[in-house]
């Protein structure tokens, strides 16, 4: 079988404040860029039952997850005007108020940046093969320990 | 055929494994998920998919992979 040699969109671990602000210094020098449009995705502390989330720990079917990440990067170059595009996931424990995830798009205008971060965030949260366990805080013996989140 | 079958997130705590490998003579998804089901009963009530080829298989597909994945609800970003 084809081993797919897409990009690797994952980081273990959460997504730095420094990674992030390094990733827009970076394009300082693409100066025919005049928008760009920042998503992030940050792990709730969800109050469930007598129970909060005190983190969120991610796997993936990695490869299939990489093409999908891939197959909707074509599309969102395809559909918009975009100059360049960056995606990257976490994997494993992510606590609550840490990023999970980071969706960088730059464009000449900002109507376009607008329309393609909604594309690419929505598709990414109903179309790639990642799974979130929620970790419960202060659990005891008889308690639940974690849930599996879904998005919606 | 022998199916090189792996388990994602909420499977993987009903099969309690990861990754095994099922003998399967059929070919329609609907007949594989039938000798799923009989294994691991608790698997009707759960909401999942199947993968081949990172592709998701619709339930009158064909298996023609020997990797399957069983992929729970997602849950990115």
């Amino acid at each position: 079988m084809k081993k797919s040699s897409h990009k690797n969109v994952f980081k273990d671990g959460a997504i730095s404040a420094e990674f992030v602000g390094n990733s827009i210094a970076k394009h300082q020098t693409k100066t025919s860029i005049g928008a760009h449009n920042i998503f992030l995705g940050q792990v709730r502390a969800d109050q469930i039952d007598n129970t909060t989330v005190a983190a969120i720990e991610y796997t993936a079917h990695e490869e299939m997850a990489n093409a999908k990440f891939h197959e909707i990067r074509e599309a969102a170059f395809d559909k918009y005007d975009l100059t360049c595009m960056h995606i990257y996931h976490s994997l494993g424990v992510v606590e609550a108020g840490e990023i999970c995830l980071f969706i960088f798009v730059s464009s000449k205008s900002r109507k376009t940046v607008f329309e393609a971060i909604e594309y690419i965030v929505e598709r990414v949260k109903k179309e790639v093969p990642v799974f979130g366990k929620e970790l419960f805080t202060g659990v005891n013996n008889d308690d639940k320990t974690h849930q599996w989140k879904v998005n919606s | 055929m022998i199916i090189k079958t792996t388990y994602y997130g909420l499977i993987s705590e009903i099969t309690h494994c990861e990754s095994e490998e099922i003998a399967f003579e059929g070919l329609a998804v609907s007949e594989f998920k039938t000798l799923l089901f009989e294994k691991y009963p608790l698997l009707k009530g759960t909401v999942f998919q199947l993968a081949q080829n990172n592709t998701i298989l619709a339930e009158e597909a064909t298996i023609t992979n020997h990797e399957i994945a069983l992929l729970p609800p997602f849950a990115g970003g």
